[in-house]
């Protein structure tokens, strides 16, 4: 240490140097935990500028699922839920829902046909002011088994080298299970036909504090029907949502929401992998959505589908992704929300 | 707002050093979280939010600490730029550890996040729903923060110049030990 000076007057410079090293060690430690000294670290900003199309993302929306439609409805819980969570709305009762059925696109111009993968973003209320909020969609498994690779599909798809994809192939076989079902699944012409799955694996808590790992999935009561994509493509570019808007009206749709638990050893961390169909399921209640709003003015355009508001009694389990999605969306929100000018919605009617 | 005391009493220094413990983690809890899309994210910000009402809440007690003990006079020959830099910096420091909380607590109710501090205890919204507030306030967090983090590294590096240099008794107003004899 330094002594302390008798007469201020003379110049020392070790004390002057001594709290420039003081300062300049912080501000450096601050710096890499920034992750400014990091240029590899994969940050929400890397993470939300790889979804962008070529041109730039569309500024305004969603960075992702960037096209959908609002409706609100209710869950209602039948009570089964409380054997596995603790949790406010799996108790028997009816709790507002305000949610949104979306495409996966970066682009909210697409032609409803031309979107392979569909999605259902939902938030639970329950009146002591807990909330669950979820995004899903209706493939059973996730392309990509960590929020690295899917960085690097990211890259790969966006990559101008033609055998970009043919080396993330390379490296990352599992993508090619996601890609079997893409070519194989069939298609449907409505959003209340389809099954939306959280992918990811959550821990359910219950009253005794045990917990179990799980995964959930909205099982549509509605028949699904399958239309080839040549027929979907004849269609208009907002046929889903047109669709939607006319069968809500006409008759409130639903959903049944199964819980399944998984076994010791499956593969919780990997939305990548399904786990086998002999799983323990119960079925803990009913979403029915009730009224299609469009987007402009409907109450999901400012909500955030952060799959990680959860009520007490679900908690995140390994599965790395809800913590990545959780990064990417807060980013996403944060930009759509400053550029809110350019959304075209703000002259009502801009869509349909 | 000057009392005849040579210290600050002990809830203040007890107060000021917890809440310097407090606050910088903060601050780095802060860059780092939002640099990452690994787990450590969600554990960051499940810290960041109860932490931020544990400072506001401190904060609130400090300041009517402060109001009722008041602060040591500074030293009578400290050059008047710099007793006014010592003043200033007090304003600025109180300015910040009250509204980053506040802006971040309104912040999350302009974007209709639900506010959790753990389990099943959250705080109630403070704003409506609104993309401008929502902007507004979350650019404000952003930019005090690295504010926040210039005003400490000049705090600390104007107490050391004081201790180091003047050694004119103001680090010992606010030492948590008393590391020499009283100034005359």
């Amino acid at each position: 240490m330094v002594e302390s000076s008798k007469s201020p007057g003379s110049f020392r410079p070790g004390p002057l140097l001594f709290i420039a090293s003081v300062i300049a060690v912080a501000a450096i430690a601050f710096a890499y935990t920034a992750g400014w000294l990091s240029p590899h670290r994969l940050t929400p900003k890397k993470l939300v500028a790889g979804l962008a199309p070529p041109g730039g993302p569309a500024l305004g929306h969603r960075r992702n699922h960037a096209k959908g439609i609002c409706f609100t409805g209710t869950f209602e819980a039948n009570g089964n839920g409380a054997e596995l969570s603790k949790a406010t709305v799996f108790e028997s009762g009816q709790y507002p829902v305000v949610g949104r059925f979306n495409l996966a696109t970066a682009d909210p111009n697409a032609k409803d046909a031309m979107v392979r993968v569909r999605g259902l973003g939902i938030s639970i209320k329950t009146p002591d002011g807990q909330e669950w909020r979820s995004a899903m969609i209706d493939a059973p498994i996730f392309p990509v088994s960590t929020p690295q690779s899917f960085y690097e599909l990211l890259t790969a798809s966006g990559s101008k080298d033609p055998d970009a994809m043919k080396k993330f192939i390379g490296a990352h076989p599992e993508f090619l299970s996601f890609l079997g079902w893409a070519k194989s699944a069939p298609w449907t012409g409505s959003y209340a036909e389809e099954r939306y799955n959280s992918l990811d694996s959550f821990l359910f808590v219950d009253g005794s504090g045990t917990k179990r790992t799980i995964r959930w999935s909205l099982i549509p009561a509605a028949q699904p029907e399958t239309i080839s994509p040549e027929e979907l493509a004849k269609r208009g570019p907002d046929f889903l949502e047109q669709e939607i808007t006319q069968r809500v009206a006409s008759a409130p749709q639903k959903w049944t929401l199964v819980v399944t638990v998984a076994n010791p050893g499956d593969p919780t961390a990997d939305p990548n992998k399904a786990w086998p169909p002999d799983r323990h399921t119960v079925e803990v209640g009913t979403l029915t959505v009730q009224q299609i709003e469009g987007e402009p003015t409907g109450p999901c355009l400012n909500i955030n589908f952060d799959p990680t508001v959860l009520p007490a009694g679900i908690a995140t389990s390994d599965d790395p992704f809800p913590a990545a999605r959780s990064a990417a969306y807060s980013r996403s929100y944060n930009s759509r929300t400053a550029e809110a000018s350019y959304y075209p919605g703000n002259t009502t009617g801009g869509k349909q | 707002m000057t009392t005849t005391r040579k210290r600050f009493t002990a809830p203040q220094r007890l107060l000021h050093w917890l809440m310097a413990i407090c606050i910088l983690s903060m601050l780095f809890i802060g860059v780092g979280m939002v640099s990452t899309v690994t787990p450590k994210y969600l554990t960051l910000v499940q810290i960041h939010k109860p932490l931020g009402i544990v400072i506001l809440v401190m904060v609130l007690i400090r300041l009517t600490l402060r109001l009722i003990y008041k602060a040591p006079a500074l030293p009578p020959d400290l050059p008047e730029p710099i007793k006014l830099g010592a003043e200033l910096s007090q304003y600025v420091l109180y300015a910040l550890m009250i509204s980053m909380p506040l802006i971040g607590w309104g912040m999350l109710s302009a974007a209709s996040y639900p506010v959790v501090l753990f389990g099943s205890v959250h705080l109630p919204s403070i704003l409506p729903l609104s993309p401008s507030l929502h902007t507004w306030l979350w650019r404000a967090h952003h930019y005090l923060a690295f504010a926040f983090f210039g005003t400490i590294l000049m705090h600390v590096g104007a107490i050391l110049f004081h201790k180091l240099i003047r050694n004119d008794g103001i680090f010992e107003t606010m030492a948590p030990i008393l590391t020499r004899n009283q100034p005359k």
